[in-house]
């Protein structure tokens, strides 16, 4: 610590007290003493450096990570929509929509800018250039503009997933042809369509509007999102009234004897138990006893409820604490009851601590996967959830489940799943902080 | 007096809860297990979604143990339908089945290939089983004795191996990637050996003990179920070996490169053909007394066994999945068609 700039306290020594005044060994017990703190203030310096560091590096690594996710690889092609194929009854309605062979049209559509291909296991490499959810486009293209049956149109399909990640520049051109998922000859074939000005990337939408997905091009957040928003209403509307109610009865009505101290030291080894507790104690209670649906947010929900709700009594008791007793003296004295006290004055007073307290609790909350996996919520799940009782997976899982995939696509997918998670836990803890700036109140 | 009215709501909405509970009937089918076959289960899940009226089928990732104690609690909506496998069920398995009145059909799938990797930068590997186990192994043989395991690095087993220090990266205990690679890897490693051959003759157990034991002496690292992770942790340290599924070498082959085991590369077409010595059979289980109650099971089973699925061309082939022969397809695909009852 010897490399530290000098600080002004580094001059209080016998040469800055010229009258003597100060005898020389306190005068040397002062510097040491000054030493101290500078080297505190750097050390807790150094520790935050390191920490936001840390953080800073994180994130970047997460968005330089995660931005192909969000782009959409496409082709535009001259796509033909036959009427005789896509509508052989000569209507366009849903039924011929939903049965036309949408992926054959695409593929056509591709061997069509490659005549000179004609090889059958050559034309299915070629065909595999395009995505999962290239026929979806065209379904999707047809059912906007119904005037495009019978013609050709060019239209934008979106790439393999495999394809897109050479469009993206993610892929070594220069590594052997056995190292790498594209064979030089579709290389060829995407650099030929590159060159007529075809490829290119746009914002890949279906990632926030799709269910997920074992296709990458086609996986998207929104069941997870759906998910975890129903999960966390039951969470709210069981966890928030019990939890306000204990701590306000424990704290302002509760007689003091040892039932209510047992309670008490409960409550708070409760808030300390590892989450995956509360999961098995839901199997047992939720599933195995009450006869509950698997993967269901409603239990997932419950399950939560219970590990949120000492945090929430907690932190509400220490809001109620926290109001000044000459409060509840003077309401007393003006002869309020006991409830009207609590109602009228102490717990309006003490909402900003509640709710900083709940909200911290829910966005926990939000971020758990460890007691969903015995209730059957870390699953894959396609369809997105529409009651509490339909199968439903959260966000958390969601990235859980991506990380673990073997396709490369997912790796980006996991890091924007992730920054989309941390984007709802910031707006949550914003929200807390706002709420409490509006309602706090200064004594 | 109050703590008696509280009990008695309690006791009332426990009550009214489990009333509602048996009406709750369910229309999408429930498939658990294996971790290993879940990228091919829900290829075919999404797939019988989206090409029929039935609901996409929920699929769990609990491991082959886990899914099949589901499974075989019983029949009823709350029990899953299907589960996964990466091994064949055993005999208690199949007994705790039979005493809980359940049923099964047996569909065998297609194979998976455990490899040993390195980074693209480190040296080729060129290994046997018996190189592995000597590696891996917490007791080995020397000169006839069973001591702790002495080997440091990798020329220490084989000059011909690189002067490298011994550093695996592998799936904990829980995987089902782990049972099968000490039961591959290591057991066939362990047989190499005349006087261990002799003792799995004579006292199967202990023979296990031995082949089944890994050492902890930090040569052999547990890394966790996560594969891509392992894949990572490769590509930055080209001294360490990793042990994963074929299909995530299949998808970093620029990254990481598979060793030789006994000179057969881990390539589809040496696995598909039975050369390769790490490969097992991937399979699934079908509950027979919930077709007909829980619809589209018989559906989804003519699914995975179609040749669009897991045939050679198949998209689970993509996913992948090393096919059955075209002869075994036909079998197995026949069989679960008949959802014949499986008897052990």
């Amino acid at each position: 610590m010897t490399d530290i700039a000098p600080t002004p306290a580094r001059d209080i020594g016998p040469a800055a007290d010229p009258s003597g005044f100060v005898r020389p060994e306190v005068s040397k017990r002062l510097s040491r003493r000054y030493a101290a703190e500078t080297r505190f203030r750097i050390y807790g310096i150094a520790a935050l450096t390191v920490a936001t560091s840390f953080l800073v590096f994180l994130i970047a690594t997460m968005i330089a990570g995660a931005w192909p996710a969000l782009l959409q690889g496409t082709v535009t092609l001259q796509v033909e929509f036959d009427r005789d194929e896509i509508a052989p009854s000569g209507a366009l309605d849903e039924a011929a929509l939903r049965k036309a062979n949408f992926e054959g049209i695409a593929r056509n559509a591709i061997y069509g800018a490659f005549p000179q291909v004609t090889d059958r296991r050559e034309k299915r490499d070629l065909g595999r250039l395009l995505g999962a959810t290239a026929g979806d486009a065209l379904r999707a293209a047809l059912r906007a503009d119904p005037a495009l049956l019978g013609t050709t149109a060019a239209i934008a399909l979106p790439l393999s997933d495999d394809a897109e990640l050479l469009v993206k520049g993610l892929v070594d051109r220069g590594s052997a042809q056995k190292e790498r998922r594209l064979s030089d000859r579709e290389i060829a074939w995407l650099d030929a369509l590159g060159a007529e000005g075809r490829l290119e990337t746009r914002f890949n939408k279906g990632f926030f509007t799709n269910g997920d997905s074992r296709e990458p091009e086609r996986a998207g957040v929104w069941g997870a999102i759906v998910g975890s928003f129903l999960t966390l209403v039951v969470t709210l509307v069981l966890s928030f009234p019990l939890g306000v109610i204990s701590a306000v009865y424990l704290e302002e009505f509760a007689p003091k004897n040892r039932w209510t101290e047992i309670i008490e030291v409960n409550i708070n080894n409760l808030a300390a138990v590892p989450s995956i507790v509360f999961g098995l104690l839901g199997l047992a209670v939720f599933l195995n006893f009450f006869g509950l649906p698997r993967s269901a947010p409603l239990v997932g929900g419950m399950v939560l409820a219970l590990m949120t709700l000492p945090t929430i009594i907690i932190a509400t008791r220490a809001a109620l604490v926290a109001v000044p007793p000459s409060i509840r003296e003077a309401a007393l004295g003006v002869g309020a009851s006991q409830l009207q006290v609590v109602m009228h004055h102490v717990l309006p007073l003490a909402t900003p601590g509640v709710l900083t307290g709940s909200i911290i609790g829910m966005a926990r909350a939000l971020g758990e996967t460890a007691p969903l996996l015995m209730i059957g919520m870390v699953a894959f799940i396609v369809d997105i959830p529409g009651s509490l009782t339909d199968p439903a997976t959260v966000l958390p899982v969601q990235i859980y489940i991506w990380a673990d995939s073997p396709e490369r696509a997912f790796v980006a997918k996991t890091g924007a799943a992730t920054l989309v998670l941390l984007s709802f836990l910031l707006v949550m803890n914003a929200l807390a902080i706002f709420l409490r700036k509006q309602f706090e109140r200064r004594w | 007096m109050k703590f008696k009215i509280l009990s008695g709501i309690a006791a009332i909405a426990m009550a009214g809860t489990a009333l509602a509970s048996p009406a709750l009937a369910r229309d999408q089918i429930r498939i658990v297990g294996s971790s290993t076959v879940f990228p091919f289960s829900t290829a075919v899940a999404e797939q019988f979604g989206r090409s029929t009226s039935f609901a996409t089928p929920v699929v769990e990732s609990t491991g082959t143990g886990g899914g099949l104690k589901l499974f075989c609690a019983g029949v009823g909506v709350e029990h899953p339908d299907i589960t996964n496998a990466s091994r064949r069920i055993k005999d208690s398995e199949f007994k705790t089945c039979t005493q809980n009145g359940v049923s099964i059909t047996e569909v065998k799938i297609g194979y998976d290939g455990i490899v040993l990797a390195n980074a693209v930068s480190g040296p080729d590997l060129k290994l046997t089983t018996r190189q592995i186990f000597l590696a891996l192994a917490k007791m080995v043989p020397v000169d006839g004795k069973l001591v702790d395991n002495p080997y440091k690095k990798w020329s220490d087993i084989d000059p011909a191996l690189p002067d490298e220090a011994i550093e695996v990266l592998g799936p904990p205990p829980t995987s089902g990637t782990r049972d099968a690679f000490v039961e591959l890897a290591m057991e066939a490693g362990a047989e190499e050996f005349a006087e261990l051959k002799a003792l799995s003759k004579e006292d199967g157990k202990k023979f296990k003990a031995i082949a089944h034991g890994i050492r902890e002496d930090g040569a052999f690292v547990e890394a966790g179920e996560n594969d891509n992770l392992i894949v990572q942790k490769l590509e930055a340290n080209p001294h360490a070996v990793g042990i994963f599924g074929f299909s995530f070498l299949d998808q970093n082959g620029d990254k990481v490169k598979g060793a030789t085991i006994g000179g057969i590369a881990p390539e589809f077409e040496n696995i598909a053909a039975g050369d390769y010595a790490i490969s097992r059979s991937l399979y699934f289980y079908v509950k027979r007394a919930h077709i007909g109650t829980i619809p589209g099971i018989k559906e989804f089973v003519t699914e995975f066994t179609s040749e669009r699925a897991w045939g050679d061309d198949g998209y689970l082939v993509d996913k992948g999945l090393i096919p059955l022969t075209r002869q075994e397809r036909d079998e197995v695909a026949k069989s679960a068609g008949e959802l014949a009852p499986l008897s052990m």
